[in-house]
């Protein structure tokens, strides 16, 4: 099929741009690594206490993993951006591909880094922070990173196209993103907040996402969270996905 | 027909006043000719070839193009046609030969067939020197030549040239030329822009003058050239400018008098377009010398295309670069 083949095209590519020049990959994993270094360590002592009844790591971690994925894929559009104005993207939209899979392509190689770098995070905070890890749930866990990434990315792709110019871009972001991380609990978990900012975050689908990690992490299958997060990562993530190819399809890039 | 344009307009708007970029075009490209679209900065030339290949959303007029129409059949329309960009589309992370081989495999073919044809095309181009290295070690003109490459990998039936010659410098110009012609040779249609009137000259089987987001004028440039028939005798004056216009305007064997700014010493340059320029001249020199106009140049020249520019625009092509 068409699409699928024009998105393995661009995919093929871009992921080959990326392992040419891999030292980008190592360098968003530095900042979850001071997190868990430097922050992770000051909730050692809150084990036990309401939200960290599985143990400090096993609270932070899958928090520290959701925040990747949702701060990994979100700063994709500056690299469009840059292609826009040297024109690759005007020399691919005059072609017969589907508009649809240069912006797949390009999503789904940032979910391709984002799990590279969600699975060495994982694997480092056993040695470093003491975590014991729980494999089928990080792999059910995998799949919400792989929701969060593809949301992310699309959304940060098909506001590019739109505003077409990084100065508009970077402080959108981060206007948008602060309070949706505030509110996710990823820090502490939302079991410490006051009922008004816990009623809150039950709008923010990030927040069901990082309960979700948290008792896949911890083997609670059964959790409410995991199927909830399911549907509102699953929702947002086609609708971004869908908006963003409509920009794609549109714009005069 | 290849490319048959009706009213074809553009209007962007801008948060200061929109800009009609293109005022009703209509023009047409017949199968495998250079068509030559010539224009100052700001004409439209951009912007009209990118409505032709899909990449701008008309604001009004309609079109059909390589036997699609461009509204209702973009898909169509894109199979059939190459395009470079005014400023290229490479990315300067992968090499030539990595993007010649991409953009063979967009346009459906086959890996094996992408690589060949990369091989042909790298050849054809003389890119063989700097084909592996990456693209953002080029100079200029290497990369301007891919650029070109890029539009001919899959061989389409119109191609759209963007000032492909700007930044090459006279061999790789003529060598390009070459190739555009080879192009013409395999039945490719070549739409191609440019400010150089020597491009247009030697290239284009007819070509379309485009200023203000209106063709002034179009045919073959030998029919362009003959609306100017007869010679031009430029004229510079001292002062008294309009003395001498007052004199030449109505004298038989003058057809028409344009007259540009005094230059800064006072000189006057006065265009006269005439029937027979060698037996104007002595006519025009008793005439000014009877009024005591005191000429300071006097010269004699074939129509070339600038005059046929200026004659349309009142302007030079050549002061507008
Ligand atoms: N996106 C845009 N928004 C607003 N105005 C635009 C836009 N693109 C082009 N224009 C304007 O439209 C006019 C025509 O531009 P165009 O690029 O078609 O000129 P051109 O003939 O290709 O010139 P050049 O020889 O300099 O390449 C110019 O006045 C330009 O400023
Ligand atoms: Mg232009």
């Amino acid at each position: 099929m068409k699409l699928i083949r024009d998105t393995w095209l661009v995919y093929a590519r871009q992921l080959g741009l990326v392992i040419r020049q891999p030292t980008w990959v190592f360098i968003m994993l530095i900042q979850p690594l001071y997190y868990l270094i430097l922050f992770g360590p000051l909730l050692n002592g809150l084990e036990g206490m309401p939200g960290f009844e599985a143990g400090a790591m096993e609270t932070f971690v899958p928090g520290l993993v959701i925040m990747m994925a949702m701060f990994g894929t979100l700063f994709s559009g500056f690299g469009l951006i840059a292609e826009i104005r040297e024109g690759v993207i005007e020399r691919f939209r005059v072609t017969p591909i589907s508009r649809l899979a240069l912006l797949l392509g390009r999503s789904l190689r940032d979910v391709t880094t984002l799990v590279f770098q969600a699975l060495i995070l994982v694997l480092l905070s056993s040695p470093i922070g003491g975590l014991t890890i729980y494999w089928d749930g990080l792999a059910l866990m995998m799949l919400i990173v792989i929701g969060i990434g593809l949301a992310l990315s699309a959304a940060s792709y098909g506001v590019a196209i739109v505003l077409k110019s990084e100065d508009a871009l970077a402080p959108l972001l981060n206007t948008v993103t602060q309070p949706v991380l505030l509110l996710s609990g990823i820090m502490l978990p939302m079991a410490l907040a006051p009922d008004w900012l816990q009623t809150v975050a039950k709008f923010n689908p990030f927040a069901y996402a990082v309960d979700a990690a948290r008792a896949l992490f911890n083997g609670d299958l059964a959790s409410n969270a995991i199927w909830q997060a399911a549907v509102f990562i699953g929702a947002l993530m086609l609708l971004l996905v869908f908006w963003s190819a409509r920009k794609f399809s549109r714009a005069a890039a | 027909m290849l490319i048959e344009t009706k009213g074809l307009r553009k209007t962007f708007r801008a948060r200061k006043g929109n800009v009609e970029a293109v005022r009703g075009v209509d023009l047409s490209v017949k199968e495998g000719e250079i068509f030559g679209f010539l224009g100052p900065n700001g004409a439209g030339k951009t912007t009209t070839l990118r409505m032709l290949s899909t990449l701008l959303e008309p604001t009004g007029g309609s079109a059909r193009v390589a036997g699609a129409d461009l509204l209702k059949e973009p898909a169509q329309v894109r199979r059939q046609i190459g395009y470079v960009g005014q400023s290229g589309g490479t990315w300067g992370e992968v090499t030539a030969r990595e993007e010649l081989v991409m953009q063979g495999r967009l346009y459906e073919m086959g890996k094996t067939a992408a690589r060949e044809r990369a091989v042909e095309v790298i050849e054809a181009f003389e890119l063989s020197e700097f084909a592996d290295r990456k693209v953002k070690t080029y100079s200029g003109g290497q990369r301007r030549r891919l650029d070109v490459a890029l539009g001919t990998v899959h061989q389409p039936s119109l191609l759209f040239l963007d000032e492909p010659t700007t930044g090459l410098d006279p061999q790789a110009r003529a060598h390009m030329w070459d190739e555009i012609k080879k192009l013409r040779e395999r039945g490719t249609a070549v739409f191609i822009t440019t400010h150089y009137l020597d491009e247009a000259d030697a290239l284009c089987d007819r070509l379309a003058i485009i200023d203000h987001g209106e063709i002034v004028t179009e045919g073959t440039p030998i029919e362009l050239k003959r609306q100017i028939a007869g010679d031009i005798v430029l004229v510079g004056v001292n002062g008294a400018a309009a003395k001498a216009v007052a004199l030449l305007e109505p004298a038989e064997y003058v057809r028409e008098v344009q007259t540009d700014e005094p230059d800064p010493t006072g000189v006057t340059l006065l265009r006269l377009y005439v029937e027979n320029g060698s037996a104007a001249v002595p006519e025009i020199l008793r005439a000014l010398d009877r009024a005591e106009v005191t000429i300071s140049s006097m010269e004699l020249h074939r129509p070339s295309l600038d005059d046929v520019f200026l004659r349309q625009t009142g302007r030079s092509l050549r002061e507008s670069d």
